[in-house]
């Protein structure tokens, strides 16, 4: 198979998780201090590298079939439920994720904590603050990069996507210096889940044991049908929100109180 | 223990997500699909895919019947 399709929905799902990254270093570097900010950043860049070095090529040992079940629920589970959010977040029937807002309430947070050094870190809050963002948003990135590289046996090609995807939010979030609210955060959660749906679909059965017809060639197929039921559930729930609710009981006459 | 707690919660939030219904579906399907596979002999590609679906629509009408999640 291409590597392309395996390189772009890595570089889309990590520009996701390293924007949110960005906005707490941000928050932490400009309120606090920049030299522990990137002593934090380093410093969690290097436990996942560490990760995908140590987990990636291990894996590799695992048969495919087995590789390929575990996995493809794994990502189907993940996909679903990044679709899930995405399509409850596009429905108004959750906030979307702001990171303006976001911003904001790190660096109030930062702004209130007392500074005080500990393991030749100046300030170890910036340090733990910028090293916990970096690390969590970081671990998708890694389960991703680890289950599609190696499901694809193409570990390298899902590195260049996640490489590149820090690399162009990290510049353009050096370039800017705010956090990067115009980033259609929800499209592009609602794209990965459509892509680790449809991955995980497709190596989940595989693993079963099942032959999809026409082989590879049926992921073509797949993707646009997880697309379109996806956005049938969108557009139902936006046509629902919009239909007035019926009159509904006074709670004393149903004995419901909540 | 406390740690130990707060470290599970954060393996089960990042495996199961928000609707453990969910991932019960997707492992439930592909252990039917298996048994198809290898003991009805039955090519069932079909199963995973509608099942998926199926659990998408029953957590995001589960999550929209009340006031919905506004986390």
């Amino acid at each position: 198979m291409n590597s392309l399709p395996l390189i772009l929905t890595v570089f889309v799902a990590c520009a996701v998780e390293a924007t949110e990254a960005l906005t707490i270093v941000l928050a932490s570097g400009l309120t606090r201090e920049w030299r522990s900010t990137f002593q934090g950043m380093a410093v969690a860049l290097v436990v996942l590298a560490a990760v995908v070095a140590a987990v990636g090529p291990a894996l590799t040992l695992v048969p495919l079939a087995a590789l390929r079940l575990v996995v493809g629920a794994l990502l189907a589970i993940f996909g679903v439920q990044w679709l899930r959010k995405a399509i409850l977040r596009a429905t108004g029937h959750k906030s979307l994720h702001d990171e303006a807002s976001a911003y904001l309430r790190e660096v109030a947070a930062a702004k209130a904590a007392t500074v005080t050094s500990r393991r030749g870190v100046n300030d170890w809050y910036a340090f733990t603050l910028s090293f916990k963002g970096v690390l969590l948003e970081g671990l998708e990135v890694v389960f991703i990069v680890i289950t599609f590289g190696d499901n694809q046996r193409d570990l390298g090609a899902a590195v260049i996507g996640a490489a590149a995807a820090v690399i162009v939010i990290t510049v353009t979030g050096i370039a800017v210096r705010v956090p990067l609210a115009r980033v259609p955060e929800n499209a592009m959660k609602f794209a990965v889940g459509i892509m680790l749906t449809s991955f995980g679909l497709f190596w989940g059965a595989e693993g079963a044991g099942v032959s999809w017809p026409g082989h590879d060639a049926s992921l073509l197929g797949l993707v646009p049908v997880v697309a379109l039921v996806s956005l049938g559930y969108t557009l139902m729930l936006r046509q629902w929100r919009t239909i007035p609710a019926p009159p509904v009981a006074h709670p004393s006459e149903e004995g419901v109180t909540s | 223990m406390k740690r130990l707690r707060s470290i599970g919660a954060f393996w089960y939030d990042f495996v199961v997500g928000d609707d453990w219904r969910v991932a019960a579906v997707v492992v439930s399907a592909v252990a039917l699909t298996a048994l198809l596979v290898h003991v009805a002999g039955v090519n069932a590609w079909w199963l995973l895919p509608v099942c998926v679906f199926g659990a998408l629509g029953w957590s995001l009408h589960r999550a929209t019947a009340g006031t919905g999640e506004n986390q």
